[in-house]
C-alpha cells in the first residue's frame, strides 16, 4: 500500500518491508562519459595537502598513548585507565596508516587485541604491553630515517606473532574469543 | 555516468578524534560538500541529528558517552520523531568481520574500515545515494534490508517466515513512515 508521498509498507507475518522513493535521488546528476572532473582525485590531492601536518598529529597520538600507559602503570588496570589505553591504541590503529605510519598502525592493532581478548589484563606479561608502546613510540620517532620502514614492519610482525601466541594460549577454553583472534581482518594486507 | 551533487547534501560527522574529523572534513569538502556538521561524541551527534536533519551520517564506532553503535540504534527508532531512515556509514578502526555483523544488526547502512581512503568513502556515499535499500521492521530489528543479494539460489536458513497476512492494519507504522518523508 502506498500513501500520497509514495511510502509503501508491505506487512508480512513476521516483518514489514518499508519502501520509500529515494530521498537522495535529487543529488544524482548524469554527466557525459567524457567528463574530466574526478572528485576522488580531487580529494586525494586535498589529503596530500594535509600531509605536512601528519607528523605532528602522530606525535600527538603517541603522546596520548604514552600518557595512557603511564596512568595504567600508576593506577593499575582500572576501567578508566584500560579504556583510555585502548582508545589511544585504537585511534593509532585507525589513523596511523593514513598518516604514513603503517607499522605503527599494525603494532597498535596488536595492542588493541591484547586489551580486548586477554581474559585478565593483570596477568598479561607486563613486557608485552610495554614493548608494544615502546615500539609505537620508536616507529613514530624514527619514521623519517632512511631504512627504518623494513625494521618497523618486521618489529610489528614479531609483536603481533608474540601477542597472538599469548592470546591463543590464554583463550584456549574461550572459543568465541579464539574465533575472533584467528579470524582474518577485513582490511586488505599492505 | 552519474556523479553526486555534493553541495546539495548535508552530512553529520561523528568522531572523537579531531585529526580524523579534519580528514573527513577535508575529503567531504573536496568532494564538493558545503554542509558537514561535526560532533565528538554520540550524545552530541544525536542532538545535532535532530537539529540539523542530515542526509547522511558518518560515524566512528568507539567514542565516549555513547558509541557509534548506540548512536545508530538511537537513530533507528521507528517511533521516534526524527528521521529514522537516514543512511549511516560507520567508519571505524574495527576490522573484524563480527564487528561488521554487529554494525549491520544495529541498522548501519554501510561499513568502512580505517584506514580511510577518498575512494572508499566516495564509493560508500555513492552506494547510499544511488542504491538505497528498503527498510525492514521486525520485533528485534529496524533498519535497511540486511539482504544485499536477491539471489534466488539461496539455500541457507529462511529467517523471515510467513506469507503476506490478511490484516494489513498498521496505522502507527504508516503514520511514522508518512511523517518521515
Amino acid at each position: 500500500m502506498a500513501n500520497r508521498k509514495g511510502v509503501e509498507v508491505k506487512t508480512f507475518a513476521t516483518h514489514h518491508v518499508i519502501t520509500q522513493p529515494n530521498p537522495l535521488r535529487k543529488v544524482l546528476k548524469r554527466v557525459p562519459e567524457t567528463d574530466l572532473d574526478d572528485p576522488v582525485a580531487r580529494a586525494e590531492k586535498a589529503l596530500a595537502g594535509l600531509s605536512g601536518e601528519f607528523k605532528n598529529w602522530m606525535q600527538d597520538e603517541t603522546s596520548r598513548l604514552t600518557a595512557a600507559y603511564a596512568a595504567l602503570l600508576a593506577d593499575g588496570f582500572t576501567n578508566e585507565a584500560t579504556e583510555e589505553l585502548f582508545r589511544a591504541a585504537h585511534d593509532i590503529k585507525g589513523g596511523a596508516a593514513t598518516f604514513g605510519y603503517p607499522s605503527a598502525a599494525a603494532a597498535a592493532d596488536s595492542l588493541c587485541r591484547i586489551i580486548e581478548h586477554a581474559p585478565d589484563l593483570e596477568k598479561v606479561p607486563p613486557e608485552l604491553i610495554k614493548h608494544h608502546v615502546n615500539a609505537i613510540q620508536a616507529m613514530v620517532h624514527d619514521n623519517t630515517r632512511r631504512g627504518t620502514a623494513a625494521t618497523a614492519g618486521e618489529l610489528s610482525r614479531r609483536l603481533r606473532g608474540v601477542a597472538d601466541e599469548y592470546l591463543m594460549h590464554v583463550n584456549r577454553d574461550r572459543p568465541e574469543h579464539l574465533e575472533a583472534i584467528m579470524a582474518p581482518s577485513i582490511v586488505p594486507a599492505e | 555516468m552519474f556523479r553526486i551533487d555534493f553541495n546539495k547534501l548535508r552530512f553529520l560527522v561523528c568522531d572523537d578524534n579531531p585529526h580524523m574529523r579534519r580528514i573527513l572534513r577535508t575529503l567531504l569538502h573536496s568532494f564538493g560538500a558545503r554542509e558537514a556538521y561535526e560532533a565528538e561524541d554520540g550524545a552530541t551527534a544525536l542532538e545535532m541529528y535532530t537539529h540539523y536533519v542530515p542526509d547522511i551520517v558518518i560515524t566512528d564506532w568507539s567514542m565516549p558517552i555513547f558509541d557509534g553503535l548506540e548512536l545508530a540504534q538511537m537513530i533507528r527508532q521507528p517511533e521516534s520523531k526524527g528521521n529514522p531512515y537516514a543512511p549511516i556509514i560507520m567508519l571505524t578502526g574495527h576490522s573484524e568481520k563480527r564487528r561488521v555483523t554487529y554494525a549491520r544488526d544495529a541498522g548501519v547502512t554501510e561499513f568502512l574500515a580505517k584506514p580511510i581512503s577518498a575512494k572508499g568513502l566516495y564509493q560508500r556515499i555513492m552506494n547510499v545515494v544511488a542504491n538505497p535499500r528498503p527498510f525492514i521492521k521486525t520485533k528485534t530489528y529496524f533498519g535497511p534490508d540486511r539482504r544485499r543479494n536477491n539471489n534466488n539460489a539461496y539455500i541457507g536458513p529462511e529467517r523471515r517466515t510467513g506469507g503476506e497476512v490478511e490484516v494489513l492494519q498498521q496505522p502507527s507504522l504508516l503514520d511514522k513512515a508518512r511523517s518521515a518523508v
